[in-house]
């Protein structure tokens, strides 16, 4: 006899078989991902003196740096912008790119006590990572709306795509972390190897300079970093400078972001079933 | 009949074994050599649809589980025994979806709760009210979930007053509580336990098994895993019995402890030479095992009485000693037994093979492994035949007295029972103050 009563939550568990509830496990476990990320907020800033005052003296002190060093000693041009305002444009997206990349590259392994102890979608530890580091952008964003108007800036209908341009250098971020944390699974390498990929993307990245600056036939190779085209739309919309290429550059940036989203995503699952026994 | 609540068939659990020079072992370096061969092969694997990476070699696999088969009912409290190594974790794991098995499949009708470690995701500078927060999202719990359950977790937990303390500043039982009320009350329909109750003190075990099996009773299906018998068989009614990967026995739990405790012979830990310490010329020994009830066992119950039997090949007639000592689990000698020197007893033997038991006190010793030196001699002049750690055993679940305290072996605590006797002296004590 059938039992009368619907049947309940049923459970297969079969080699591959997690594959088809993804979207079904991560909704279920949404509020993780919000206490994942809190806990990391709330653990960093504690027994600090200046709390979340850090997030703002940071980049604060970043910019000041660039802007002494690069502004005044070695006369950078800021093509028209306010040299301290150009630094802090590209510096926020960069820091929000850098910090999510560290934090979720580095994240399984950091996180392998709980990942060899309880079940819950492996794909909410990087996200929380980089949650993390978008609660840190927001609060820098807070930099920005003090300095405006000093340097005489005043908010556009422009700046409406800011938060656009935040979630894209997010999702950049994720699914290059995606990629790096998989790797780190297995290759502990990756730890001593990111920190100096990060490196040389700062460099690369156009943080103390504009974009103009690379002549215009290496404009497009020079975006191939899909930061660039965040970066220069992050000026567009803040200061409202474009480069003639940023459509194109911005392009650029989308389509790195869902070409690395996929990768990230297939090279996680690959991972991720059977992490518990490499951490 | 109503389809059972957990069914597991032919689920088995594969791992590669990591061998010196094999691919695949060392760091990146290593992978990229091997990567750059292979990633042909799990290309083309990918476009015929298939996973990219099967591809550990026969030679290199090790079956942590294989063709596991068995079904519970709803409402029934299964214990799974076995020895270390024998695939329990790895079975809780694949079931609380830690891993994912390679072949077969298991079907878990209703939501799974696991608690594999007490405390998991703790975090020692938050507060006892954020990490109860935090600890219910990790066990899939929802804020609303967490609420409701609040005021139940925090009375179990006896943390009322130090709820916004961080727990960094718990005594170790408190943490402990807090830790196990969270899970506690994550209400599933099918609960997961692994070895939590090895920890913390008496008390606190004793509220574990007391919430488990108010859980039991409360219809709810539980898995649990122990190496203390006297819980199995308290908590549960039906065991499963592991033993290298493989289900050897399902029943009732009574009858698999029994299973467990007799056949120590089939993991082939019996009579070891190869720490036979000399070739021996005579009195060679043969064959030795423990027996309890006249049925060999490699693992006692505490205060139990077992003998060991020794057989020896005599070639020429002698007359010679007995002598073993009982080793702790890292290799100290602890007791020594010569029969010569200490009892008088020696043996005159002719050609042939003799078989001597040896009647062992009760055996009140810690829980943990021990082995036992076997030495023939020709009292204190010279050794005939001397194997080192030639048998080993393990003493399961010393729970002693009427609280069951658990008596592990540990540098603090040692390894024996000093029986002492003690009592109040009448005529000294001195009344007020």
């Amino acid at each position: 006899m059938k039992p009368l009563h619907e049947e309940p939550h049923v459970l297969v568990l079969a080699p591959g078989e997690a594959d088809q509830r993804f979207w079904c496990d991560l909704w279920h476990y949404r509020d993780l991902l919000v206490f994942l990320a809190w806990r990391d907020i709330a653990v960093r800033y504690r027994q600090t003196i200046a709390g979340v005052a850090w997030a703002l003296l940071q980049p604060a002190m970043t910019m000041i740096l660039f802007t002494i060093i690069f502004g005044r000693l070695a006369h950078m041009d800021g093509g028209g912008m306010p040299y301290p305002l150009l630094v802090l444009a590209g510096l926020i997206p960069w820091q929000l790119f850098s910090a999510a990349l560290t934090g979720s590259g580095d994240s399984l392994v950091a996180n392998a006590g709980l990942i060899s102890k309880v079940y819950f979608p492996r794909i909410i530890i990087p996200m929380a990572a980089v949650s993390v580091a978008i609660v840190n952008a927001l609060v820098s964003l807070a930099l920005l709306a003090v300095l405006m108007p000093v340097y005489g800036v005043w908010p556009t209908w422009r700046l409406v795509t800011l938060p656009l341009l935040l979630v894209l250098t997010a999702l950049i971020a994720l699914g290059a972390g995606l990629v790096v944390a998989a790797m780190g699974v297995r290759y502990r390498d990756i730890r001593f190897v990111l920190p100096f990929v990060v490196q040389c993307g700062f460099f690369a990245a156009p943080v103390g300079y504009s974009t103009v600056v690379v002549p215009e036939h290496w404009r497009m190779v020079f975006a191939l970093n899909p930061m660039v085209g965040v970066m220069e739309g992050f000026r567009w919309s803040i200061l409202g400078h474009a480069v003639q290429e940023l459509p194109q550059m911005l392009a650029m940036s989308v389509a790195t972001m869902v070409v690395l989203l996929l990768v990230g995503r297939w090279a996680f699952r690959a991972v991720e079933r059977d992490a518990a026994d490499w951490l | 009949m109503t389809k059972p609540i957990i069914s597991v068939e032919n689920l088995g659990k594969r791992y590669r074994v990591k061998r010196p020079g094999m691919r695949g072992g060392g760091g990146l370096r290593h992978a990229i050599e091997a990567g750059a061969a292979s990633l042909w092969n799990g290309l083309s694997r990918i476009v015929q649809g298939r996973a990219p990476y099967d591809r550990i070699a026969p030679e290199d696999e090790f079956w942590a589980l294989k063709d596991i088969n068995f079904e519970v009912q709803a409402g029934e409290c299964v214990g799974i025994i076995g020895r270390n190594g024998a695939g329990k974790s790895t079975l809780l794991k694949i079931l609380s979806r830690i891993t994912e098995p390679s072949t077969g499949r298991a079907v878990l009708r209703g939501r799974v709760g696991s608690l594999l470690e007490v405390g998991t995701g703790f975090h020692s500078e938050l507060t006892g009210r954020e990490n109860i927060f935090l600890n219910g999202a990790i066990l899939g719990m929802r804020r609303h979930e967490i609420n409701k359950r609040m005021e139940e977790i925090v009375a179990f937990a006896e943390v009322d007053d130090f709820l916004d303390t961080p727990v960094k500043h718990y005594s170790s039982g408190m943490y402990m509580r807090l830790a196990f009320a969270v899970a506690a009350h994550l209400d599933p329909e099918i609960l997961i336990v692994d070895e939590v109750l090895a920890v913390g003190d008496v008390q606190f075990q004793k509220k574990c098994l007391g919430k488990m099996s108010e859980v039991a009773q409360d219809g709810r299906t539980v898995l649990f895993v122990s190496h203390n018998m006297a819980a199995v068989q308290s908590l549960c009614k039906i065991g499963v019995l592991l033993e290298q990967g493989r289900v050897v026995q399902v029943g009732l739990a009574c009858e698999a402890v029994t299973a467990y405790l007799a056949n120590g012979s089939i993991c082939g830990e019996g009579f070891n030479t190869s720490g036979r310490q000399r070739k021996p010329t005579n009195c060679e020994i043969i064959d030795a095992w423990i027996e309890r009830d006249g049925v060999p066992t490699q693992a006692l119950l505490f205060g139990e009485r077992s003998d060991i039997i020794i057989v020896i090949q005599v070639v020429k007639r002698i007359k010679f000693a007995v002598e073993i000592i009982l080793r702790q689990q890292d290799g100290l000698a602890v007791k020594f037994a010569p029969s010569g020197l200490a009892f008088d007893w020696e043996i005159d033997q002719v050609p042939g093979s003799v078989k001597i038991r040896c009647q062992l006190p009760p055996m009140r010793f810690a829980s943990g492994g021990y082995s036992i030196d076997l030495i023939t001699a020709c009292s204190g002049k010279e050794f005939y035949d001397y194997i080192e750690s030639g048998l080993r055993f393990t003493v399961d679940s010393s729970a002693v007295g009427e609280r069951n305290w658990m008596f592990n072996q540990s540098r603090n605590q040692g390894y024996s029972l000093w029986e002492v006797n003690y009592q109040v002296d009448q005529n000294e004590i001195t009344q007020g103050l």
